[in-house]
């Protein structure tokens, strides 16, 4: 049963590896921006993870069971895994569209996404 | 209550609204006029300047400053735990928002007429004032997620003004590898976030710092930390987007820049000093963790130092030098860090000797970033200015320099005595604190760090040699001096160089050494923040 509770760390571990593999060793520009986002959804996949509490209530009053309420008021989780997780979606995408924005203008210059044949001049 | 004190309360948020307001005005403002964009920029930063002088006499005499967003004291339910956000200002912070907006201001003063003749001026003071508003905020906050936040924020605009020559495919190649690189090292350090909440429930650095076991994980957190604050900071062996960035951006883009950096190397410092505080710096040959963190800091300083300076020898363009040159720089501060850390750790209670050299060296550290950033600044103002007249930054184009620009040459001057430690700049007198200090510690730091020293003068000397003297070159024979708003900003810097240079007690007894005790009082950072909750 406690593997159960390990399999989103195992995955969020995975995750992580599988989004660096692809910008340490992925010569495509699109292909690292992706690995970039596998990583973020790794973390943000970890960071709700770390909201879950065994026995624990969703923290909207109005829909709590009222026994809950009543008996056990302590029981409803404190959102704040959520809420940074919203933020850092909101966050990732911003920086997803930026790269993607910068590949657009490398592509017009360069017209390749090969990183190989992409180099400032050096000197 | 007077309005005197209204405004000393709530400085703390005002610092980080005034400029992020002032941001997305700065276009609607740009449909009158330029010039009035310009000093509505300007007056708003003063005022951000003086709001940081308020708030920095009231820390500096009364002690660390609190303020929590959304009211005081336990919430309606009784909770005692500090849930919310909240800006922790002491002796270190205000030290590190007083540079940046030295920065700031300077940076908009010289943009003014550098960045005349480039399209999208509006979108480029909205960045720049969105860049010194994540800046400010890294340094206020108390809370991880939001210095997080912040950084993000930091990430976001360097990379689009690293990106502002679009037109130039080089710059593009620098922003994108600073996105990707700064973008990863973000998210480690929020998956390090996530590590502490999930022990210790909290995100409040105060709150962790006095909750800390150093338990395996806060092993692995330490390490991912220090790691995404190293590399944002461009300390080597992670310093390559560093000199793309630097080195490919607008001169101006590059001054405000070194700031965001130095905001990572304040993240650093918190996480050593402040959160990990408790467990790190303990004197006694016994505890180890705290020795082992600064013999790597010191190690990774000196390889900065090196590979700076060694690289710097052999380049041949203007702004890629002084990058490497800014990579060194960081080196002595980390070289300094690690060096306090060792004292500390080696020092017992009958043998303080080595404490008080590490103490020396970390106000030197201190003390050197707010030189370094003057330094490479003023080197990259200048290094601007000449691309401003001439539209080059190889050394082999250019020469004879000094005969249409006069004024120049000397802040140049001034910036090369400056970096490499000479008498007297200011650079010489946080160097010798470096020097005097790390030679009790070994004494092959200061050597190294002295010849390394010498080295870069000799680079620069070179430069100075191949730039602004030698035979006039013919298609450089009509180069004019840059105009006022430049030539000011570049004096301003200069001006406050030789002021430190002559005067270095008053800054280091009035800014450098509280910052000092403030990183050094773990302590009395936790007891103030939890009793104030």
């Amino acid at each position: 049963m406690t593997m159960m509770y390990n399999i989103p760390f195992i995955a969020v571990v995975t995750m992580i590896f599988i989004g660096l593999y692809a910008v340490l060793f992925k010569r495509n520009l699109v292909k690292i921006v992706i690995g970039i986002s596998i990583i973020e959804s790794g973390v943000n996949l970890f960071l709700i993870t770390l909201g879950y509490r065994e026995g624990g209530v969703v923290p909207i009053f109005t829909s709590a069971p009222s026994e809950v309420v009543k008996n056990a008021p302590g029981s409803m989780v404190l959102p704040v895994p959520q809420a940074l997780t919203l933020t850092s979606i909101v966050i990732g995408v911003a920086v997803l569209a930026l790269m993607l924005s910068l590949i657009m203008h490398i592509y017009d210059h360069y017209g390749t996404l090969d990183v190989r044949k992409i180099r400032g001049s050096e000197e | 209550m007077n309005w005197f004190e209204l405004i000393t309360l709530h400085s703390p948020p005002l610092i980080v609204a005034v400029p992020l307001l002032t941001a997305f005005l700065t276009p609607l403002v740009s449909k009158i006029n330029d010039t009035i964009r310009n000093l509505f920029v300007l007056i708003m930063l003063g005022i951000t300047g003086l709001l940081i002088l308020i708030l920095g006499y009231d820390v500096l005499t009364n002690g660390i400053r609190v303020y929590v967003f959304g009211g005081g004291a336990p919430l309606p339910s009784g909770m005692n735990i500090p849930v919310r956000i909240m800006f922790e200002i002491d002796g270190m912070t205000i030290f590190m928002v007083i540079i940046t907006i030295i920065l700031a201001i300077i940076c908009i003063l010289y943009s003014w007429s550098f960045m005349k003749k480039e399209d999208g001026q509006d979108k480029f003071y909205t960045l720049i004032l969105l860049l010194v508003t994540s800046t400010f905020g890294m340094e206020l906050t108390g809370d991880l997620f939001n210095f997080f936040v912040f950084l993000e924020i930091s990430c976001i605009t360097s990379c689009a003004l690293i990106a502002f020559y679009v037109h130039k495919k080089e710059s593009l190649d620098a922003a994108f590898k600073y996105i990707v690189i700064s973008s990863i090292g973000a998210l480690f350090i929020l998956f390090a976030i996530g590590l502490l909440y999930a022990q210790y429930n909290a995100l409040n650095m105060a709150t962790i710092a006095n909750a800390i076991q150093f338990t395996f994980f806060d092993k692995i957190v330490l390490v991912l930390l220090i790691a995404g604050l190293a590399m944002k900071s461009g300390l080597a062996p992670m310093h390559m987007w560093l000199l793309d960035a630097y080195s490919r951006s607008p001169a101006s883009v590059t001054f405000i820049l070194i700031g965001a950096t130095l905001a990572g190397l304040y993240g650093g410092l918190r996480v050593i000093f402040t959160i990990y505080g408790n467990q790190l710096l303990n004197t006694g040959f016994t505890f180890y963790p705290g020795l082992i963190i600064g013999i790597i800091v010191t190690a990774l300083g000196v390889l900065s130092i090196f590979i700076g300076v060694f690289m710097a020898l052999k380049r041949s363009d203007f702004k890629k030098m002084i990058a490497y040159a800014a990579v060194a720089e960081i080196g002595y501060m980390f070289l300094a860090i690690g060096s306090y850390l060792i004292g500390l750790a080696l020092s017992a209670p009958d043998n303080p000797q080595m404490l008080i050299a590490g103490t020396y060296a970390l106000k030197g550290g201190l003390f050197h970033i707010l030189n370094d950033a003057l330094d490479i600044g003023l080197l990259f103002l200048v290094a601007g200015a000449v691309y401003y007249a001439t539209k080059q930054t190889s050394l082999n184009s250019l020469g004879g320099l000094a005969r249409n620009m006069k004024y120049t040459t000397i802040f140049f001057l001034i910036g090369l005595l400056a970096v490499s430690g000479m008498p007297p700049m200011n650079g010489f007198a946080s160097k010798l604190l470096i020097y005097q200090s790390t030679y009790q510690i070994s004494p092959i730091l200061s050597i190294i760090a002295i010849i390394c020293s010498i080295m870069l003068l000799a680079v620069f000397v070179k430069v100075f040699q191949s730039i602004f003297l030698g035979p006039e070159i013919p298609s450089l024979k009509d180069v004019k001096e840059v105009p006022k708003s430049m030539l000011a900003a570049m004096a301003l810097v200069a001006g406050i160089i030789i002021f430190i240079g002559l005067f270095p007690n008053i800054i280091i007894d009035n800014l450098v050494t509280p910052a000092a005790e403030a990183l050094q009082n773990t302590t009395g950072y936790i007891s103030t923040i939890l009793g104030g909750v």
